[in-house]
């Protein structure tokens, strides 16, 4: 299976408040919150990791979690940002945009 | 496409200084009757004009009435650094660089007054502070805000806000940064109780979100929700990405120094022992 790679887009707006992620889309002011898994994800979006390592590396280290079903959660995580534009997706590395804001980090 | 006139030579009389938020703006136009508008309607925020106002606007009053724009929705968009703010009944474009700008509209309180709102949310959002839909009060030397949509109370807490209290306004409150705090300021844009707020300024100790109930009670609220909801009732106009990123960030930041609660309320006095 192809690998997947993930960064942040530069057109969101995130900051962590109250241990939450929540981040806000700059195009279409969509809402979000993560949770702890998904703001894992999130944070290790660096366009260079592949998701796979992600999940295997970060998910499934820091959560008990079954390494098949991180993996799906993960799919369908990223499927569903990458359609608002928060993520974006390639299965080549993605040089990591200048990010809007610093706490995005 | 309408051409705006450039503008006359005008003179003191001409000018009306309409301060909001301790921000003056000066509007300048040869139209007596509308500068008797601003007056009236303003009354309270009208100031003696200055050298210091936020920004300056030259007003075309179009007579006889008719729509100045084609567009039917308001449409506010950034051109080369240049604002630029449309509806059916004015058009207006302001260069924030400058403090300059031009209004073109019908003889209409309610253009000017979207003007003057539109604009204090865009001299605002860099500096961290904004406009609310909501009601604010000043009490004993702090100010309460009370926000919420159309029908969650705003005027009835205003109305039910006790004698030695201060209202600053029953339906948009103005939100400005105050070195590691926030000030809430008395606006003139009035909601149902059909009221101009205060022209007064207050240190804000809390945010309450509100909410029509069977008892007077305030709950604590989950910091996710409380953004949610503060982002869904700021005025916020612009079609913008970086504005959309001020505004996120202004809120988080206000979330980090003022406490916010969910105050759910009968209709009676009462419920100002609470707050």
């Amino acid at each position: 299976m192809a690998e997947i790679y993930i960064v942040r887009s530069a057109a969101i707006a995130a900051r962590k408040l109250g241990g939450e992620m929540m981040i806000m889309s700059a195009v279409d002011s969509t809402f979000f919150t993560l949770n702890e898994v998904a703001t894992v994800i999130w944070q290790a979006a660096d366009g260079r990791t592949p998701l796979s390592e992600i999940v295997e590396h970060r998910v499934c280290e820091e959560f008990d979690v079954e390494p098949e079903v991180a993996r799906q959660d993960a799919q369908q995580f990223v499927t569903e940002l990458s359609q608002h534009g928060i993520l974006l997706v390639s299965d080549q590395p993605i040089p990591e945009p200048k990010l809007g804001t610093a706490e995005a980090q | 496409m309408e051409v705006m006139t450039q503008p006359a030579q005008l003179g003191h009389e001409d000018q009306v200084a309409v301060e909001i938020g301790g921000r003056p703006i000066l509007l300048r136009t040869q139209d007596a009757a509308f500068r008797d508008l601003l007056k009236k309607r303003y009354a309270g925020f009208v100031r003696r004009p200055s050298g210091r106002s936020a920004c300056t606007f030259d007003v075309d009053v179009i007579r006889p009435e008719r729509l100045v724009s084609e567009a039917e929705e308001l449409e506010v968009w950034q051109d080369e650094g240049i604002w630029h703010l449309e509806r059916g009944d004015f058009r207006a474009h302001w260069d924030p660089r400058v403090g300059r700008g031009r209004i073109l509209q019908a003889l209409s309180p309610y253009a000017i007054d979207s003007v003057l709102r539109i604009v204090h949310t865009l001299i605002q959002a860099p500096e961290g502070g904004f406009l609310l839909h909501g009601a604010s009060a000043i009490r004993n030397g702090r100010a309460f805000l009370f926000s919420g949509i159309s029908g969650a109370g705003k005027t009835t807490i205003s109305r039910l806000a006790p004698p030695d209290s201060t209202l600053l306004t029953d339906e948009i409150s103005y939100v400005r940064r105050d070195g590691e705090g926030y000030r809430a300021c008395g606006t003139p844009f009035a909601g149902e109780l059909a009221r101009l707020g205060e022209n007064a300024a207050a240190p804000i100790a809390r945010l309450f979100f509100l909410a029509k109930g069977p008892e007077n009670r305030i709950d604590p609220i989950e910091a996710p929700d409380a953004l949610r909801m503060l982002l869904r009732n700021i005025l916020f106009f612009a079609d913008d990405s970086e504005l959309v990123k001020m505004v996120f960030r202004s809120a988080c930041e206000f979330f980090a120094r003022v406490p916010a609660f969910r105050l759910t309320f009968h209709p009676d006095e009462g419920v100002w022992d609470l707050i």
